[in-house]
């Protein structure tokens, strides 16, 4: 199944849950009304929050950067005895 | 009796697995020094070969290369160049019509993938016998140097979009660092139409849905050393682009 057939299966199922909310009328009807505008902003206001967290948690590793300039000169020094050219850059 | 002839043959297959590691180049002629000296110092007890598919570079990539098979052997680093710059995508279709090994390992030549974490794929593909072993930099012990905060907000706006619309199953879709069997390589890049590093990332959600085992290990990533970095201004819109393109395609 096409993943966009998923996601259109669950709007429809969620839809359906709504309208049937609307119908029997368990929750006020106002707020029923308003639901799919909370989910919208919940959506929302979930993807900001893990792109913030995300953020906050970037994982960085400035050793790392170290440690390759350390392997760039024993790889230099190891070439450049066996006679491969580099020299320049 | 049984289960000890059993792990000996397991024994025996780990020694008779053969790594096609494929490097694409362009204008990479100090880097491809690096990376191999750098893969024969981290790999001393594994059958490997290297395939370099360099696209024509003007720098003189190739006679490094040539210069390197003469120090490690031409048979451990295969110089196979195409005419021109031709895009990612068929540089590995390309090296795979030549790989001789059961599996292959695809990374960049920038330096940003570094050899080191070639054992860990490995060791990682024999415990879970996985089809797919993908680096992610998203989980402890990985991690990127050298980004600027534009560049991490991109990342984790562009991997939440991604997560949220795909549920690929895997935190790092648009990394490069993998090593695949070569029969679902060969499998799952020839449905792949995706150009630049979308192509990444149509590769893993393809392999996603088609049911193949990917199991992810640590990297870490150091943005490019020498030379330029090679991707352009309208990287976000190919990006939304490619992800749409997967929505209704996967």
């Amino acid at each position: 199944m096409k993943h966009i057939v998923k996601i259109m299966a669950l709007l429809v199922a969620l839809s359906a849950i709504w309208i049937s909310l609307l119908q029997t009328s368990v929750l006020p009807e106002s707020y029923t009304w308003l639901l799919p505008l909370y989910s919208i902003v919940t959506l929302g206001c979930y993807g900001l929050l893990m792109v913030g967290v995300g953020l906050m948690r970037f994982p960085t590793c400035p050793q790392e950067s170290l440690l390759l300039q350390e392997d760039i000169v024993e790889a230099k020094g190891f070439l450049k005895e066996k006679g491969v050219d580099v020299g320049s850059d | 009796m049984a289960s000890i002839s059993n792990s000996m043959e397991a024994k025996e297959d780990d020694d008779n697995n053969k790594y096609s590691i494929i490097v694409p180049t362009y204008n990479e002629r100090l880097n491809i020094a690096l990376i191999v000296y750098l893969i024969f110092k981290h790999l001393q007890n594994v059958n490997f070969e290297i395939i370099v598919v360099d696209d024509g570079s003007p720098d003189g990539t190739q006679e490094i290369v040539k210069q390197l098979q003469q120090v490690y052997g031409e048979d451990r680093i295969l110089l196979r160049p195409r005419a021109k710059k031709l895009g990612l995508g068929t540089a590995y279709i390309h090296g795979l019509k030549h790989a001789t090994g059961n599996f292959v390992v695809i990374m960049d030549a920038d330096l940003s993938h570094h050899p080191k974490y070639l054992p860990s794929f490995i060791k990682k593909q024999i415990e879970t016998g996985a089809s797919i072993v993908t680096g992610t930099r998203y989980v402890s012990g990985g991690g990127v140097h050298g980004w600027n905060l534009m560049r991490k907000l991109t990342s984790r706006g562009a991997n939440v979009l991604a997560q949220t619309l795909l549920w690929p199953g895997v935190s790092d879709l648009t990394g490069s660092f993998r090593l695949y069997k070569k029969s679902v390589l060969e499998d799952v890049i020839s449905s792949c139409v995706s150009k630049g590093y979308v192509f990444q990332m149509e590769m893993i959600v393809r392999a996603s849905r088609k049911g193949y085992h990917i199991e992810e290990v640590p990297i870490t990533f150091v943005d490019r050393v020498y030379g330029s970095s090679k991707l352009g201004g309208s990287e976000i819109v190919e990006y939304l682009k490619g992800l749409l393109y997967l929505l209704v395609t996967t």
